[in-house]
């Protein structure tokens, strides 16, 4: 299968890991993978702040770098969500490009979930000697339904066992542009789910979304939580060797 | 009611400073999410009847003008009254007048949001008429001049100790030597005030949960029964409600029925259940001699056809805000108007304009939580997102806000020069962060930073990484 790689550009700029343990899952799952040049970011900043024009500009760019590829698979439930769920909505009143969306749409997948529903991919060959909790990002769960698919992977990592947190489905509090426009509102919930985390017995948290976990690791070091957060696609890839973890000096 | 929702920020950080209410909240956070999941999973065919649901509101919403029509010459068929209501203004007018003409000066009155949207307390008591509020929480915070702060739990930003100190307060009959620890000290010592007020009303008002076409019928739902001795004691019954309130059959409503209850506390079907159709008839044992129905508008009919229309399903179940996340940690004054939570960020703009109520639709992170437990699957964040494409198309978000927002765009529009800026951030960054792994401060940052760090960036863009690797066979 000929998937190209929707790198996303919070981990361009934060995370390159990420995108280097997607390909590495990819092709171990029998993917042949390439990183399409003319992708930037799915526009989710100017489609959530009203800006339509902008968000369908990026759309439509997004559209000509991924024509042609099988599968679109990008390491995050909310620029996937943008792409299965959003654009075809974006434009709804637009029928020269809804076509365009919906077709994208069909074929757009959230990593994790790719591995598990279409390559059926059902565990790994990673080690990693941790008691870890999961954080289950909004878009991701309730836009793609992505809730077991993580789970089942991680269960077949060596060395790794998990301990939900009550709370794991509440919001972090990241919300894009939500986090900078309410940030009282949003240290609250972040500190929320901060001492969700900690009331567990985990020594880790993970997510599939790089946002979430920025905002999550952010408030645990600002606490100074002994509580490493990592992308799961590095642990699932086995790359935790390979990178620090998120906001823990190199 | 006077909307305070340009104030959301300020009111919203004075709720998280707040450490009662934080008190309350958290209380609140766990109790009615958890109630609502038993339910829906003892009833497996929820989801069903969601879409049941979502069907028939769908369809009286497409005949709006048909139902409510029909619905109107079944009231006067009942022998009841239909006052048709634009505005707040007319809908207080049309109270006021009935209430003149029996000489009332004791009002009680049921939980209605209407009510509360037309400020009916305060016009009432300046027209020299006392309304009583009847409902347990209503009746505490009418005590403290406070508004609801939820839609089906007005008093929930409230905790047992300042309800007891409210009605040490206020209660002059008050045996200061009587304990007012446990919630049911506190609603017998309410119930002791109430009985005779209820007894003394000349006219009772209550809400609507449902208005049945068929039959002229108005229906709401208690837990404290307190509807019921409104609407049948008084000579006269006022429902004060709003136009979408109608269905077409008494089935629909049962359908609905099912779905409130479950969605707003857990509950199979709630305690009481009154149907209202008419005044008294000859047979009757009990009921009142006048039956009048206020019909209101407020700009509910100028949201039909637009995208806006579905929030007119909405049933007041309350699930919505019970499990979002800025409710829980702002609570609902914040919210500035009668509505809080997901429904009212949607709802209060398109009844009291945008240019009030900004701040409500974009409080959110589309955490997607309202709609996944919506009984009749409203898409609420859709629906926000739509009210800030007419914030921005307006211009009346904030300026800078706007210029960051065209700027990055713009070079999110141009690949190459988006590579080579992203490429050089993560150098710049990642050199900048490297011995501690994460910045405590920021420039331009400092709505993130002041709360939480920054991680820092590894150092090297992943696209030019993997430019690297692709010329040179190796990313490192
Ligand atoms: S929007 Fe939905 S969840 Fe919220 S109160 Fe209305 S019906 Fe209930």
């Amino acid at each position: 299968m000929h998937v190209a790689l929707f790198v996303t550009c919070l981990v361009d700029l934060f995370r390159p890991t990420v995108g280097f343990a997607a390909i590495k899952l990819l092709e171990q799952a029998g993917c042949r993978v390439e990183v399409p040049r003319g992708q930037t970011c799915c526009g989710q900043p100017a489609y959530n702040s009203g800006d339509q024009a902008n968000a369908k500009a990026i759309a439509l760019q997004v559209f000509d770098a991924f024509a042609g590829y099988d599968s679109v698979v990008a390491p995050s439930g909310s620029c996937a969500g943008m792409l299965r769920v959003h654009y075809p909505e974006l434009f709804a009143n637009d029928p020269e490009n809804l076509p365009r969306a919906q077709e994208l749409a069909e074929r757009s997948w959230e990593l994790i979930s790719f591995l598990t529903d279409v390559c059926c991919v059902e565990g790994v060959a990673a080690h990693w000697e941790r008691r870890v909790t999961y954080h289950d990002a909004c878009s991701g769960l309730r836009e793609l339904g992505i809730k077991r698919q993580p789970r089942q992977l991680l269960a077949s990592v060596s060395g790794l066992s998990l301990d939900e947190a009550p709370g794991a489905e509440v919001c972090c509090g990241f919300g894009g542009t939500f986090c900078i426009k309410y940030p009282e509102i949003s240290d609250k919930m972040v500190t929320d789910k901060a001492a969700d985390i900690v009331a567990t017995d985990a020594d880790a948290v993970l997510a599939g979304d790089l946002g979430c976990l920025l905002n999550i690791a952010g408030k645990l070091c600002r606490q100074g939580q002994q509580i490493e957060a990592r992308h799961v696609a590095e642990v699932l890839a086995g790359m935790t060797a390979e990178v620090a973890p998120i906001g823990a000096p190199r | 009611m006077l909307a305070t929702s340009r104030n959301f920020t300020a009111a919203a950080q004075a709720g998280l400073a707040n450490d009662n209410l934080q008190r309350a909240l958290g209380l609140a956070r766990t109790g009615f999410p958890l109630r609502r999941r038993l339910a829906v999973e003892r009833l497996p065919e929820f989801e069903a009847l969601r879409e049941a649901g979502r069907a028939i509101k769908d369809h009286t919403l497409q005949y709006l003008d048909f139902y409510i029509e029909f619905y109107e010459s079944q009231v006067v068929a009942s022998g009841g009254k239909v006052h048709w209501a634009r505005t707040p203004a007319e809908a207080c007018a049309a109270v006021l007048q009935i209430c003149r003409s029996v000489g009332a000066k004791i009002v009680t009155k049921g939980k209605s949001m209407v009510a509360e949207e037309i400020g009916l307390n305060d016009f009432l008591e300046a027209n020299g008429i006392t309304p009583v509020e009847t409902d347990l929480g209503e009746y505490i915070i009418q005590l403290r001049h406070e508004p609801p702060s939820h839609i089906i739990a007005p008093a929930i930003h409230l905790v047992k100790e300042q309800v007891a100190e409210t009605f040490r307060a206020e209660h002059r009959s008050l045996d200061a030597g009587r304990p007012l620890i446990e919630p049911r000290q506190m609603c017998d010592e309410a119930r002791a005030m109430l009985r005779p007020r209820f007894l003394a009303a000349d006219v009772g008002i209550t809400g609507a949960n449902f208005l049945v076409a068929e039959t002229g019928s108005s229906i709401v739902v208690t837990n404290e029964g307190n509807g019921d001795l409104t609407q049948v004691l008084p000579r006269v019954h006022i429902v004060v409600t709003s136009i979408e309130k109608v269905v077409p059959t008494f089935e629909d409503a049962a359908t609905l029925l099912r779905l409130l209850a479950r969605s707003a506390t857990g509950q199979e079907f709630s305690t009481y259940t009154t149907i209202s159709t008419g005044p008294r008839r000859e047979a009757d044992l009990d009921g009142p001699e006048e039956y009048h129905v206020v019909l209101l508008d407020n700009g509910r009919s100028g949201m039909i056809g637009t995208d806006f229309q579905d929030m007119l399903r909405c049933i007041r179940c309350s699930a919505c805000m019970s499990h979002c996340p800025v409710y829980a940690a702002v609570g609902g004054h914040a919210y500035g108007w009668v509505y809080p939570g997901p429904m009212g960020a949607v709802l209060t703009p398109g009844l009291i304009g945008i240019e009030e109520a900004g701040h409500l639709p974009n409080a959110s992170t589309f955490c997607g939580r309202c709609e996944s437990v919506c009984p009749v699957k409203i898409p609420l964040p859709k629906m926000m997102r739509h009210w800030r494409e007419r914030e921005h198309a307006k211009k009346l978000s904030p300026t800078v806000y706007r210029k960051g927002l065209s700027v990055w765009a713009w070079v999110a529009r141009r690949p190459a020069l988006y590579h080579a800026l992203a490429g050089t951030a993560a150098r710049a960054l990642g050199w900048a962060g490297q011995g501690h792994g994460r910045f405590r401060a920021l420039p331009l940052a400092a709505g993130w930073t002041t709360v939480r760090d920054m991680p820092s960036p590894e150092g090297r863009s992943f696209h030019s990484l993997w430019a690297q690797y692709k010329k040179r066979g190796s990313a490192r």
